[in-house]
């Protein structure tokens, strides 16, 4: 099964609980430079929303690794970096087309979310349920409909 | 060692020089952070008689232990300061994002001393630490200028704390604005920060906050969370936020209307968190590890062309964040203004321009008073100063920040305002300070819980009306003194942490967070521990209020409080007997008969030597 961090965007009110779990599970400490979950604020729309990587079916950050130092989990499904492999090339983070691998400051290698080995710190740390840790199958597709949501804010405010 | 960084970075405007060192250890653990640690450095580093407006006084940012971890609420800092508006010491407190990003930048505590004669920003990225030129931000509004600085120095996670034209008008309430809606608000420390030069302090970090025993720490977490969840006042501030208590205190009478000449507000239904809640709430909003998210973010939609001014912000449709109960009450109940709209647009403002809107709204209630009285008439003022009125609401506002006309007779205060026109008694505060939202004739121990703060009026110390409607009785004397006073060393506790007072009332008290202290900092606090803390921060905040001239004299109330009742609603006939309060309160602390810490006590805190 593949599992996915599901964001129900409306829910999140901007704490950075979610931020500062991960953080945590990172690094031993509270900092969110390290998150490998982010929450996107937009200001002028009061709208905040967690982004964190999708799981892709067909990942290509994985696809891009000339080191196949990706991998899929069994359990989760989950792609995981292993930083024994990882050459530090970047072309993971370039390849991805949401912007969640990131790189590790010390090593310069590449880090992205592993869903904690099946229980997501972040999901567990948000006080509104704003991240649901759901199967992939039936999570999906929750970005299409809130697009549509504020594209349709956009198109009237244009219009 | 967690929690703390260590380091307190101090930064001479004169001199033109930002340098990292450290704190003493024993200070960090005596006083815990915060806002406790801030008064010893303010106690070392300056004399409380000079003028609040001089390079001699010194401004300081404090954040607390807590402050960037995951506790509930761990977002807070304060500032500390002797104030502009009080001319004593003040403790003002903000939420958002800016006192987290100070500790991920490596630093619990910015002092800053001095005066620059040119605008300065101060940039901290990590280690690196610049006063730079801000001649091209003075005179922008809060908005623009953390926009600004945001665009020019295109770091993301930038955070921003600034004063507004207010503050570089040096308004005696101008707020220090974080995260463009979040104030530290009271006192005038805005004021001493235009006063210093400094525009901005723009602040990017990229470091850990560490905690000394994780796994205790994480258990504390969860165990205060548990708290939280089921409190029943937790789920109300999320679902109708501060504003709420406009039903409390109206169902007692202590909703101060029209300057506390009424204790109850007949359009107070306009105002309250319902109204709020159905009528113009775009979200709600949470400051940095906010479990609880009480900030309003509400928008004026089609309503935005009512009352327009000359200040035309970016977005004039959405109106920002707030109003929380204070500003909504002083703008509104207390200023006689029942439009919302009109209320969320000063309130607005207050913000852009980097004011207190409580001050704000109660000066501008004094005003009104002495226009009721004829003694303002209409060939001082550019319109009427009517009780009501919400074009004079908005535009005073405005006219306020850049002191234009009679706004520069409001931008002094109510205290200097109404002596200025001959009638001291409109100034409805303690020690310079305008009250907040709670009329002590509809909650007595209010009244000694105004007079006795150490930064004038002020509800954040010892807030009485959950006490007195629930285990005590609101128009009694007995027991209050006591209450407040335990209460005073308990929320002293909360602003040197870095938690947010509101987890207190939300299920979040003192008992379930004393681990989370113990666990960051390692040091093997006790509750007793941290109520002596919260009594010795109290004391030494005391001791350096009577340096700076202060006397006995000054914890008083006013005479309308004291001798003049109200003749209709819940509270009437009630007044508040402060003689028979305060010389409990006084016993209660180990003070003498004239408020001064006995040398005991003094001893017994560790404050000998003060």
């Amino acid at each position: 099964m593949t599992m996915m961090l599901n964001i129900v965007p409306d829910r999140c009110t901007g704490c950075m609980h979610c931020e500062l779990a991960c953080s945590w599970v990172q690094t031993g400490t509270f900092q969110p430079s390290r998150s490998l979950i982010r929450v996107n604020v937009f200001d002028e729309e009061a709208s905040y929303a967690p982004f964190t990587c999708l799981q892709c079916d067909e990942a290509w950050c994985m696809n891009a690794c000339p080191v196949n130092a990706i991998d899929v989990d069994g359990d989760s499904g989950a792609k995981i970096v292993s930083e024994s492999l990882c050459i530090g090339c970047h072309l993971c983070t370039i390849a991805c087309p949401f912007g969640t691998v990131y790189t590790l400051p010390l090593t310069d290698t590449a880090s992205k979310c592993n869903l904690c080995g099946g229980q997501p710190a972040c999901e567990a740390a948000c006080p509104t349920a704003a991240i649901e840790f759901v199967d992939a199958d039936q999570g999906g597709d929750w970005l299409e409909p809130w697009a549509e949501t504020v594209n349709s804010k956009y198109v009237a405010a244009s219009g | 060692m967690g929690g703390w960084t260590g380091k307190l970075l101090r930064v001479d405007m004169t001199a033109g020089t930002a340098v990292p060192e450290d704190i003493p250890q024993e200070w960090m653990e005596e006083y815990v952070g915060g806002r406790g640690l801030a008064d010893r450095y303010l106690y070392e580093e300056m004399d409380p008689t000079v003028d609040p407006l001089s390079p001699e006084n010194v401004l300081i940012f404090a954040t607390g232990p807590l402050t960037g971890t995951c506790a509930p609420c761990g977002s807070r800092y304060m500032v500390i300061t002797k104030g502009a508006l009080t001319n004593c010491i003040t403790t003002s407190n903000s939420g958002g994002f800016w006192g987290p990003e100070l500790k991920f930048a490596g630093y619990d505590l910015v002092m800053i001393t001095g005066a620059s004669p040119t605008p300065k920003y101060l940039f901290v990225y990590d280690d690196r630490v610049e006063l730079r030129d801000a001649a091209h931000l003075w005179g922008k509004t809060v908005g623009e200028t953390e926009d600004g600085l945001r665009e020019e120095l295109g770091i993301p996670g930038l955070r921003t704390c600034c004063i507004g034209p207010a503050g570089e008008n040096l308004v005696k309430f101008a707020c220090i604005m974080n995260d463009k809606h979040r104030a530290a608000g009271r006192s005038g420390v805005g004021t001493v920060m235009g006063s210093k030069g400094l525009k901005a302090i723009a602040v990017r970090g990229t470091g850990g906050v560490e905690v000394s025993d994780g796994d205790a720490f994480m258990k504390a977490l969860w165990d205060m969370r548990g708290e939280m969840i089921v409190n029943p006042t937790y789920e109300a501030f999320g679902m109708f936020g501060t504003a709420s208590t406009i039903d409390l205190t109206q169902a007692f009478g202590g909703l101060p209307t029209r300057n506390f000449q009424q204790g109850q507000f007949e359009h107070a239904e306009n105002l309250n968190g319902n109204t709020i809640r159905d009528t113009r709430l775009t979200t709600n909003k949470a400051c940095f590890a906010c479990t609880i998210a009480c900030g309003r973010v509400c928008e004026l939609g089609e309503h935005s062309d009512k009352f327009l001014v000359n200040t035309h912000p970016k977005n004039w449709k959405q109106a920002g964040e707030g109003p929380e109960y204070e500003a909504a009450w002083a703008l509104g109940a207390d200023t006689g203004v029942g439009d919302l709209d009109a209320v969320l647009k000063a309130n607005w403002l207050c913000n852009d321009l980097g004011m207190d809107p409580i001050s704000m709204g109660s000066t501008l209630a004094s005003a009104m008073e002495l226009y009721q009285e004829g003694r303002v008439t209409d060939e001082h003022v550019e319109m009427p100063l009517e009780f009501g009125s919400a074009e004079a609401l908005v535009r005073m506002t405005e006219a306020t920040a850049y002191r234009e006309g009679f706004g520069d007779d409001l931008a002094e205060g109510a205290k200097l305002m109404g002596e200025k026109w001959d009638n001291p008694d409109v100034f409805m505060g303690v020690k310079g300070q305008e009250f907040p939202a709670y009329d002590p004739r509809g909650f007595v121990g209010m009244g000694v819980a105004y007079a006795t703060c150490n930064r004038g009026a002020c509800h954040l110390r010892a807030w009485t009306p959950g006490f007195e409607t629930s285990e005590s009785t609101p128009h009694t004397t007995d027991g209050k003194s006591e209450w407040v006073v335990h209460e005073q060393h308990r929320s002293t506790v909360h602003d040197s942490t870095g938690l947010c007072l509101f987890t207190g009332f939300a299920g979040g008290t003192l008992e379930t967070f004393v681990p989370l202290v113990a666990a960051a900092t390692g040091v093997d606090y006790t509750l007793d521990d941290l109520v002596t803390i919260g009594e010795r921060t109290w004391n030494l905040e005391r001791l350096w209020n009577l340096k700076a001239g202060l006397t006995m004299a000054d914890d008083n109330l006013p005479k309308r409080l004291l001798s003049e009742p109200h003749t209709e609603g819940p509270s009437a006939g009630v007044t508040v007997d402060l003689d028979a309060m305060l010389p409990v309160y006084y016993r209660e602390r180990g003070w003498d008969e004239a408020g001064v810490p006995t040398e005991e006590k003094l001893v017994e805190l560790g404050l000998a030597s003060m």
